[in-house]
């Protein structure tokens, strides 16, 4: 009975309360991050995909570089190197700044891949039909693309959902954040405060997968 | 302009660095290949149980951040930084890659094995000899794209004193009291790691897909 009894003192309504809490601060900055990665990524995507001469190229290289850099380093990097060249953030605006870089360039590749996967001929087709390229692009490839986007955009937010658990090394008070705060109390309590930690993420991330999973056969 | 001064008087720390996060890199793949290897054939297994208990596995440890899976075996276990975060890794990245070894052998068309069985090779044999040579040129990109994945997830290493590139990035910095630069030095020790992994697995994909 020993073992169970960290289990029976740490589970209380207000360390629940608390991670909850710190649930939402993952929910609400991953929500953000991903909402401003769509828009940025999309706009890279749609440039790589346009093949602009210059443009296009040195977005290849940018998008290369973060994505083979770690997102650790990207956070350290935003919070503690950026003020010594005077962009100064608070922590939140940090993790959502550091974030919503490296899921732009994961989210861009998507894009661009989406993009690529539409048949030439419908470009073709859309320009002999007497629509501009920007026209072209905006009601026949956009469209049909966005669709074929949805699944791994969907599991690319659940990586980014995991992702911001890493924004606890500049103290984000995220719901990994809270969890080591009730375990830095006693010993004892490191087990059952990440068994509740890991099935909240859990519980949220394989319902996402179940619903990325359902669109993914809808399309097929 | 860069003080490269900063990366010639702390070359051995980054040295350092660079090579527990090859060596924790290293030992994670081949951990998690070997687990992952596992995990996919109970996945595939038509025995319920173990089946069940290979799906548990990965569909848990796939939606939980790989840094609750280290602090965890940081704190549970009684290891070092560098013993718990590989382990760490070796866990998280063994689910990945047990998907994406089930994956390949899925791809593999069913009449294969019925062949193979017909010509009076047990499941065993036939999964060794027939199935798994054709499964891995599928499964050989995901694995390196996992490879590098993990490459960049062995950074995690220094949030539990792993002793890795992004630790002693951290330790120059606070010594130093130049953030910038350091990390911009320790950026670029990743990238001599991570880039040419990503444009071998660009090859690879393109390879296989003109030789299918």
């Amino acid at each position: 009975m020993d073992f169970l009894a960290p289990f029976i003192e740490v589970y209380t309504p207000e360390h629940f309360k608390f991670l909850l809490e710190g649930f939402g601060v993952t929910l609400k900055v991953a929500a953000i991050s991903i909402v401003l990665s769509f828009i940025i990524g999309g706009l890279i995507g749609t440039l790589r995909y346009a093949r602009i001469p210059v443009v296009s190229p040195l977005l290849a290289v940018i998008v290369e570089t973060i994505r083979n850099l770690p997102l650790l380093l990207i956070i350290f990097f935003t919070y503690f190197a950026l003020p010594e060249i005077g962009i100064e953030m608070e922590i939140t605006t940090a993790a959502i700044a550091a974030l919503t870089v490296f899921e732009s360039a994961m989210l861009s590749e998507i894009i661009r891949s989406g993009l690529n996967s539409i048949h030439k001929g419908q470009i073709e087709a859309g320009r002999a039909s007497g629509l501009n390229y920007n026209q072209t692009l905006r009601y026949i490839i956009l469209p049909q693309a966005l669709r074929r986007m949805v699944p791994p955009i969907v599991s690319q937010f659940i990586s980014l959902l995991k992702d911001t658990s890493l924004a606890v090394v500049i103290a984000l008070p995220d719901l990994l954040h809270n969890g080591q705060i009730i375990y830095a109390q006693k010993g004892s309590y490191v087990i059952p405060v990440f068994i509740i930690v890991a099935l909240m993420y859990f519980i949220v991330n394989y319902a996402l997968s179940l619903v990325a999973r359902r669109l993914e056969l809808k399309q097929s | 302009m860069l003080d490269f001064s900063i990366l010639t008087t702390n070359m051995d720390s980054f040295l350092e660095g660079l090579k527990i996060t090859i060596i924790a890199s290293l030992i994670a793949l081949l951990g998690s290949f070997i687990l992952g290897t596992l995990l996919a054939v109970m996945r595939i297994s038509p025995f319920k149980p173990l089946n069940w208990l290979g799906t548990a596995y990965v569909e848990f440890i796939r939606n939980i951040p790989v840094l609750v899976i280290v602090f965890f075996a940081y704190l549970a276990g009684n290891f070092g930084g560098m013993t718990a975060g590989t382990i760490g890794l070796t866990i998280y990245t063994a689910a990945f890659i047990a998907e994406a070894i089930r994956a390949g052998i899925m791809s593999v068309p069913k009449g294969q094995m019925e062949a193979a069985r017909s010509t009076g090779l047990t499941y065993g044999q036939a999964m060794r000899i027939v199935i798994l040579p054709q499964a891995i040129k599928i499964v050989i990109p995901p694995l390196g794209n996992q490879f590098i994945n993990l490459v960049k997830n062995s950074s995690l290493l220094a949030v539990v004193a792993g002793g890795d590139l992004m630790y002693q990035g951290d330790l120059i910095s606070a010594k130093t009291y130049v953030t910038f630069d350091t990390y911009v030095f320790v950026a670029l020790f990743y990238l001599i790691l991570t880039i040419p992994l990503s444009l071998g697995v660009g090859y690879l994909e393109k390879r296989l897909a003109r030789s299918n």
